[in-house]
Parts: structure tokens; sequence; C-alpha cells
């Protein structure tokens, strides 16, 4: 027997009276973890001043440089859901948190190592790579579990762990700062100390998500819980194939779907701090910019737990429709609150496009269950994370271009964004008509009976809390 | 007996569970809000 066989699906199966509700603070575990990965910049000028300690000095590394590390981390993250998905399916989630847990915090641990030897390929390694692949594991690894341990409620399970990553930034950020004051000392910037410390936390708290996590015994189903006796139009009770669900238009309408959500949060995301000053010059400034840029992330992480709980009542199609509708009416009242000088408004406008950002993210797996069955959601969801890869050059690249090309051309700054805001809810408008291009699965798409059940054995059925 | 033990149990660990990701959450957003707030004024 392997010595790793407490890591198998069949050694993890929920015993009588196991309670479901364990299973979202084991999917948070690795979820506030990996979401650190939104905080990786509170490194980006520490590590600019390695040699240089109070200035850069000419052996130092770049910003544009140290950039590179969290795009490669990202990139990876996309790479390795796609990849590594139908793997994490069947190897189960303690086995995938575990290997996640190796992979994060050993990125953390090789990066201190390059830190120290003043290596940034060894950086690019270990926190690009190694935590990337990380990064990509972690997040999908729970998703399935939380699905079929919450048939009735698939949006709110999801939509807790989705929000851990959300909100992991508030902690990693301080405690980072934090840990890197403890250690700098005036010939020293406590870089890799920090990292060493954050690599031992990371992987213990990784640890015990994969401890507490179950995957229920087959057949199990909620006390109380009724599956509906016919499949809604919209939710099958099929499964589909996992390389079968990229044969289906469904996959690729859902695939731009959230690629174009994404785009559009995602590159006004990097620029509100800078876009709030400008578009309010002399009423807000720098340190009330980064105030409202705290509350937009906050926005943004509620989102992801109230967006997805709402989607169980009114449906996924339904609640993208209103992402894409209501989104698409608030960028292009952005730049009439700029007009006006209405700072409330320009904030209300804001949080409610963060919320419907983060509640992207997080209604997906759930959209993809409807869609394709529990069976190998947590792998497809793997493949439409390339999506968001994508996302993250189209947006930032898209803003950045089209207020460079306005201010070079003339337009005032106040107003450089007003075109951003416009193509975004352009994009929108693309998003919506993809949303509503979405039926349900044809059944030559489904897995037949036979191949459904052959993982299935006979195992007792109970209920649980 | 045996099934309030079990719910006993049970309410333990959720305590245990959810207070051990629980905490450092609510501290994460409490930390940023007094930084938003400290940012208005």
């Amino acid at each position: 027997m392997s010595i790793f066989a407490f890591l198998d699906k069949e050694r993890i199966i929920a015993p009588s009276g196991y309670s479901r509700w364990l299973i979202p603070p084991a999917a948070l575990c690795v979820h506030l973890c990996i979401g650190q990965a939104y905080a990786f910049s509170v490194f980006n000028l520490p590590m600019t001043k390695l040699i240089g300690i109070t200035q850069s000095a000419p052996q130092d590394w770049k910003l544009t440089e140290l950039g590179w590390i969290f795009s490669l981390a990202i990139f990876i993250l996309g790479t390795s859901a796609a990849l590594l998905g139908r793997w994490v399916e069947e190897a189960g989630p303690r086995k995938a948190m575990f290997t996640a847990a190796l992979c994060f915090g050993g990125g953390f641990l090789v990066s201190a190592f390059g830190v120290c030897l003043h290596n940034l390929w060894i950086v690019y390694l270990g926190y690009g790579v190694l935590g990337g692949i990380g990064l990509g594991l972690g997040y999908i690894s729970p998703v399935s579990t939380l699905i079929k341990w919450f048939p009735d409620r698939p949006g709110m399970a999801t939509g807790m762990a989705i929000m851990g990553f959300g909100g992991a930034a508030f902690i990693a950020a301080p405690l980072s700062v934090w840990l890197m004051a403890k250690f700098s000392t005036p010939n020293h910037v406590g870089v890799a100390e920090t990292f060493i410390i954050l690599g031992f936390i990371y992987l213990c708290f990784m640890m015990v998500g994969a401890a507490i996590v179950r995957v229920p015994p087959p057949g199990w189903a909620p006390e109380g819980y009724v599956a509906p006796a016919q499949s809604k139009r919209l939710v099958t009770d099929q499964h589909v194939y996992v390389y079968d669900a990229l044969k289906t238009p469904q996959f690729w309408l859902i695939w731009w779907i959230l690629c174009l959500n994404v785009t559009a949060g995602i590159g006004v995301l990097g620029q509100a701090s800078a876009m709030s000053q400008e578009m309010f010059h002399g009423r807000i400034t720098a340190v009330a910019a980064s105030g409202l840029v705290g509350l937009f992330s906050l926005f943004n992480m509620g989102g992801r737990f109230v967006w997805s709980s709402v989607s169980d009542y009114i449906g996924r199609k339904n609640t993208y429709f209103v992402f894409f509708a209501l989104g698409t009416f608030l960028y292009a009242l952005v730049p009439s609150a700029g007009a006006i000088g209405s700072v409330g408004l320009f904030v209300f406008c804001y949080a409610v496009i963060f919320s419907m950002y983060g509640g992207g993210f997080a209604t997906v797996p759930a959209y993809l269950r409807d869609m394709f069955g529990t069976r190998y959601v947590g792998a497809i969801h793997g493949l439409l994370l390339t999506a968001w890869s994508m996302a993250g050059i189209f947006g930032p690249v898209l803003v950045n271009y089209i207020r460079e090309y306005n201010i070079t051309h003339g337009v005032a700054k106040a107003q450089a964004y007003n075109v951003t805001m416009y193509v975004m809810a352009g994009l929108l408008i693309v998003g919506l008509v993809c949303n509503l291009f979405v039926k349900s699965v044809h059944q030559r798409f489904h897995m037949r009976a036979v191949e459904a059940d052959a993982e299935v054995e006979a195992a007792p059925v109970f209920g649980s809390q | 007996m045996d099934s309030s033990r079990q719910t006993g149990g049970n309410g333990v660990k959720l305590l245990l569970a959810w207070g051990f990701v629980g905490i450092p959450l609510v501290w994460g957003v409490a930390q940023t809000l007094v930084n938003a707030l400290k940012a208005f004024h």
C-alpha cells in the first residue's frame, strides 16, 4: 500500500452523519491562500530595492521585470487548470488540494531562494510556474465536490469558495507588509524571510483543507432533498464527458460570456485608482483613491457570494442577463457621472460593476453544472479558465491603449476614459447576445448510463446536514 | 444518545472549521474597511 493512500478518493468517502457544512471551510482553506496572488504587488516595490535597500541600485530588478511574476502565475493558473482538470476530477479533492498546497507553498520557498541568490529566473520558476500550478489546481479542486454536496444550492456553495479567492488579498496584503517590516533591517529588505514564513503558513493552511474535505457516498442526497422529477429546460440531470464538452456550442458560448465579463471588469479594476483621480481631479486624492479601491474589492468579494446565491433562485442564464444588461447601463453611465461631477454616482456604478465582476467568476461553475452535469464539472471548469487568462491580457491592454490613444490625440485626462467605458459597454452587449444563445446541450453529447454509472459502486445512501 | 453525541461533535467541528477560516477573513475585511475609512478622512 502506498504511503499516500490516505489521499485516495476511495479513502475520503464521508462517513454517516458527516456534516456537508464542513466542505465550504475546507474549500476556503485553499481559496483564502491561493487568492494571495491578488496581493502579490505588495512585494514589487521592496523587490526593486533588494540591493540598494533605500532606493533602487542599477543591479536591482526593474518593476517591469517583476510584473512578469504575477502575469506568469495567472497564465500558468489557466493552463494548469485546463491540462490537469481531468486528473483533479479523477484523483479526488484531497489529492488535488494536497498537491496544490505543496506547489503553492513550495513556490514561495523556491522564490525565497531566488531572492537570496538575487536570481529572478528562480523567482519566475518558483512563484510563477510552481505557484501558478498550485493556483490552478487549488482553484478547481473543491468545485465539483461542493457541487456534489450541495445539489440544492450549487451556486451558493461554489460562491462561498470563490468569495475566499476574492477576499484572500485582504489578509495577505497587511500580513505581508507586517512581516516585511518585522524582518527589515537598515541593511536588508525582509522579502526572503517573508516568503519563507508565508510558504509555510499557506502550506499548513491548505493541508487543513485537504484533511477536512470528504466526498459524498454514491447516491447521497441532502436530507429532505428531492431531485426534480423532470429536469428543468436549462438544468440537466445527465453528464457530459470533459472533452465532449469542448465540442458543444454551449461551452464556447459560456467561454465568451466569462471572457467578456472578466475583460470589462479586469480592465477597469487595474485602472480604478488612476481613473477616479483623473475623472475627479482635485476632489479624489491618491489616498482616497486607494481607499476606494479597497471598497471596490469588498464589493468584488461580496458579489461572489451574493450573486451566485441569487443564481440558485433566478437561474444562471437570468443572472448573467442581469450582469450584461445592468453592466452595459452602468458602464455607459460612468462618463455621465464624471461630466456632472457626481462622485457618489461614480462610486455606486463601480461598486455594482465590481460586484458583478466577482459574481461572474462565482456563478460560472454552477452554470457549467447546469449544462454538463456534475461528473466532470471541475475539469470543464478548468478548461473554461483559459477565458480568464485571455481576459487578463485583453482587459488591461484595451483600457491602457484606448486611454493613451485619447490623450495623445488631445483629449483631456478627465474624459480620456469615456470611450473605454463605451467600448466595455459594447463588449457586454456581445456577452448578452452570447448568453441569449445558450440552450440545453444536445443529448448526443450525454454520457451513456453505463459510462456514467461506471464509477458508482453499491454504497449505503443516507442523509446529512 | 449516539445521535445527540454525533450532533454535538459535528457542532464543535463546524465551529472550529468556520472559525479557522472566518477569523482571518473577518480580520482582513476589517483592516480594509478601516483603511478605506482613513483614506476618506
